[in-house]
């Protein structure tokens, strides 16, 4: 199977700055796939050399098997992007805008489809609405409508949620998995990782321009051994026993982490004996925010070492 | 041809949805140096021998109004587009970059045409000009305007920001297009001004196209015409080279 996107040994410079250093990735058609990392990290540069609106140094990208470079047309005609910058042309409609649009990638006569992604973003009203006119997450609705006239099988989201309401956030999600049901293959990026949690199946995480990690969102979230438990506690002092377990201690929480879930009975037992009363506790699952925690800090303290 | 068409029609719109600043403002500019330049000179200048001032003056400035604003379509419909950052429709898109050249170079030169027909047309309520030979002046038109819509893509890429697209204007365009003979003759010209006008090749322009209209020109007009073509196959070579390599377009 011909992979959605295929990476290989991509490296960016800009001047004497290393803006990507050997990136290796592939992505299947039908991954709803996260691309993650702090700013300045390489994930939008890594997107622009996708859509060719940055030229690698050295390495190749191809969009379902065509080269971005070499086959730059085809590469284009499937690929969908929505970048991350709020851009708009003040000459138009919003429905001028979705027309000329389609008309760069040949497409004559695309109406019905036009009128599915306005109905689908909620941009019916403001159809006829000039760009300028329009609050900044309309703007956003319309970058997305922009990306998927020529109904590409590989759309790419760059921080399609940065700065927008919680409304637009999921009409626009509703209408993301829809299209990833419907077989498109899905790349994101975004800071909010609770979002790529929820969305995502797999999950690459890019560091300085390098990628420190990939593996499916489970596998990551299962790589943290342990559970954590959050008390509140009368009265509040911790016993001697479970000092060790303690991580944190803040405004009259304790948070303890143990190995298994198991271990949870031998800190009430503890507890309990210590003549200790709970009075408030919460289990706290792992999440990939604390995956991505971990990871950009262990590499950084490599990188110290 | 889709794509193309598409884009060329965005270009086309583009200025048309502006055309009170992009066609009536150039022509009224245009009349205006009329007016004063042959109230001032039509009794103390003569071009050419039986042709009145402001007659000789009218093709240089109509050729004028299509070179000038042929570049400026170019050049500020793609620096507006990079600041705001807009161009990026394009650059996503499928469009070849000669097709990409394609568009706004020719949006550029249906730009000139309609100012300098703007002109052409108002004079004609005023005055009587002859037309020798109109295949000369539609020759002279398309590609004097293609030649600066190629430069004012250039310039347009070329260009950070607004003030360097002005400087690229005010220091090589209106120069050269001021010193072209577009308010007189070069044979009127000291020797030295008039070889130097020579290596103008804003001067073949407005020479040849003043030769469509009076038959009489300071050069030949196939000379003309041969630098201007050369001029254009140049500049184009190079815009086009600008655009496959992504010269500040693709970082």
């Amino acid at each position: 199977m011909t992979p959605a996107i295929e990476i290989n040994q991509v490296h960016k410079y800009f001047g004497a700055v290393t803006a990507l250093e050997g990136i290796d990735l592939e992505i299947n058609p039908g991954e709803f796939f996260a691309l993650l990392g702090p700013n300045g990290a390489g994930k939008t540069t890594l997107i622009h050399i996708l859509a060719g609106l940055t030229l690698a140094s050295s390495g190749s990208a191809r969009v379902m098997g065509h080269d971005v470079v070499a086959d730059y047309r085809e590469a284009r005609r499937l690929l969908g992007v929505v970048p991350q910058e709020l851009v708009f042309d003040p000459f138009f409609t919003v429905r001028e805008t979705l027309v000329i649009q389609s008309g760069y990638y040949g497409l004559k006569k695309n109406d019905s489809w036009i009128d599915e992604i306005i109905h689908h973003l909620d941009l019916a009203d403001k159809a006829n609405t000039n760009m300028r006119a329009l609050s900044g997450g309309m703007k956003r609705r319309v970058l997305v409508a922009q990306a998927l006239v020529h109904k590409p099988p590989v759309i790419v989201l760059d921080e399609p949620t940065a700065g927008v309401d919680v409304e637009l956030r999921q009409a626009l999600w509703r209408f993301i998995k829809q299209l990833n049901r419907d077989g498109h293959t899905i790349v994101l990026t975004t800071h909010y990782l609770d979002e790529a949690e929820a969305l995502c199946n797999r999950v690459a995480m890019l560091k300085q321009g390098k990628v420190v990690a990939l593996d499916s969102t489970q596998n990551l979230i299962n790589s943290i051994s342990g559970a954590s438990v959050r008390l509140r506690l009368s009265p509040d002092t911790l016993p001697a026993a479970l000092q060790p377990l303690l991580t944190s201690h803040d405004e009259g929480y304790y948070v303890l982490t143990v190995k298994e879930y198991s271990e949870i009975e031998d800190v009430l037992a503890a507890l309990r004996r210590a003549q200790v009363q709970v009075l408030e506790m919460q289990l706290l699952q792992p999440d990939l925010e604390e995956v991505f925690v971990k990871i950009m800090g262990s590499t950084e303290s490599q990188e110290a070492a | 041809m889709t794509g193309f068409y598409t884009l060329f029609h965005k270009e086309l719109l583009r200025f048309w949805k502006v055309s009170f600043q992009t066609v009536l403002a150039p022509v009224l500019t245009t009349l205006l140096y009329l007016l004063i330049f042959s109230h001032v000179l039509e009794d103390h200048v003569q071009a050419y021998p039986g042709v009145a001032y402001t007659v000789f003056l009218i093709p240089g400035l109509v050729m004028m109004a299509v070179l000038q604003n042929a570049f400026a379509n170019s050049s500020s419909s793609l620096i507006q587009s990079r600041v705001t950052g807009n161009i990026v429709f394009v650059l996503l898109s499928p469009l070849s970059y000669r097709e990409i050249f394609l568009a706004y170079v020719l949006a550029s030169v249906a730009r000139g045409l309609v100012v300098g027909m703007g002109v052409y047309l108002v004079t004609l309520g005023f005055f009587e000009v002859p037309l020798r030979s109109f295949p000369w002046v539609l020759l002279f038109t398309l590609l004097g305007s293609a030649l600066l819509g190629a430069l004012g893509v250039i310039a347009g890429i070329w260009a950070e920001k607004f003030d360097q697209l002005a400087a690229f204007q005010n220091f090589i365009i209106l120069p050269l297009t001021f010193l072209s003979g577009v308010f007189y003759s070069i044979h009127s010209l000291p020797p030295f001004w008039q070889s130097l006008s020579h290596f103008n090749p804003f001067f073949y322009m407005i020479d040849g196209f003043r030769y469509g209209f009076f038959g009489v020109s300071d050069v030949s007009p196939y000379f003309s015409f041969a630098i201007v073509v050369t001029c254009f196959l140049a500049v184009s070579w190079l815009t086009l080279k600008m655009l496959k390599t992504g010269y500040k377009l693709r970082h």
